[in-house]
């Protein structure tokens, strides 16, 4: 459904812009094709390390080392796996709602999805290319610790 | 050589999942299962981002983008980063390549740390995913909590750091 809308505009704005003038449509393409294979290699990297961490990690022993009664030291581990895997939100909702079937505390997954989304230890590499060291750094620390406060207002409120 | 060594962790990792694959093969096949899966999903969302983002860069002109969220563009600004960061397509590292076409037409740099942090936490379609999963009372705890948190992220990281160390973030977009 969002590919559907993303393709159709995409599709929708290269005929305009054809339309409208020929060689500044090359020059987009060009551009985009250029930017595309400039990331490439580090995402094939990223998406081949991920793939085996995933392989690693089941949600089973997820789902122990993040239960409801593990604390603080939980929370700290939930961050921790959270910050090092990158799963597609469609696979790693899904896999939060298993997690909770299997025993894990709200406020543990609240650090784990805040870590998920916020913090990419594998895409840093790749942030640091954009971003530089610095601010790389501060982006992916700041948000790790914040994550403790997402999970403690979740568990507040939640749990 | 210089193919193979910008492929060199890719072929690394290659190499891991199939020794994996003949140590285990049920770890072995996970792996390649997540690749596969997460490999179509780059192929799905980023072509059309970069192709956008082409278009953008050709012909939206640096002024247009300066007044909606350059250096003086105050809460217009700000609400557009959420906005975009929210509206997008893909994992965070397709971000970034946007967030390097927005650095060459000189949007303010708490914008773009903004529109990064959005992108990444309070993406629309994840959010609905997160409501079905999760329940309304996480996803909406989570989603308020964030915003605030994704502002005082960004401006930590802006004040943090000084005029000259923000230049040279700009001068790396250049090469994009």
């Amino acid at each position: 459904m969002q590919n559907t809308i993303l393709y159709s505009l995409t599709i929708l704005l290269v005929l305009i812009s054809f339309l409208k003038d020929k060689t500044k449509t090359k020059q987009a393409l060009i551009k985009a094709w250029k930017s595309f294979e400039n990331i490439l290699p580090q995402m094939l990297g990223i998406i081949a390390s991920v793939g085996i961490i995933i392989a690693l990690l089941n949600p089973e022993v997820i789902s122990k080392i993040i239960g409801g009664s593990s604390g603080w030291f939980g929370v700290i581990l939930a961050a921790i796996v959270g910050s090092v895997t990158l799963i597609p939100g469609f696979v790693a909702f899904p896999t939060a709602a298993i997690l909770l079937q299997n025993g894990a505390g709200y406020m543990q997954l609240g650090a784990f999805i805040s870590t998920l989304m916020m913090v990419g230890i594998m895409t840093m590499p790749m942030e640091i290319k954009f971003f530089g060291k610095k601010s790389t750094f501060l982006r992916n620390g700041l948000a790790f610790i914040f994550s403790f406060l997402v999970a403690f207002v979740i568990g507040k409120v939640v749990g | 050589m210089k193919a193979i060594k910008k492929y060199l962790v890719f072929i690394f990792a290659s190499i891991i999942i199939g020794l994996a694959f003949l140590w285990n093969k049920e770890i072995g096949l996970k792996a390649i299962d997540t690749v596969r899966f997460s490999f179509k999903e780059m192929m799905m969302v980023l072509p059309p981002i970069f192709i956008l983002l082409g278009l953008l860069d050709v012909w939206v002109p640096k002024d247009t983008m300066v007044k909606f969220m350059g250096e003086d563009s105050g809460l217009l600004g700000v609400l557009l980063a959420f906005l975009l960061g929210s509206a997008a397509a893909g994992p965070l590292y397709g971000a970034f390549p946007v967030a390097a076409v927005f650095m060459k037409k000189g949007v303010k740099f708490t914008n773009i740390l903004i529109l990064i942090g959005a992108w990444s936490t309070t993406k629309i379609p994840m959010f609905l995913f997160e409501l079905t999963s999760l329940g309304p009372k996480f996803a909406f705890t989570r989603l308020l909590i964030n915003i605030p948190i994704i502002i005082m992220i960004a401006f930590i990281i802006n004040k943090s750091l000084n005029e000259k160390e923000v230049k040279e973030i700009y001068a790396l977009a250049e090469k994009f």
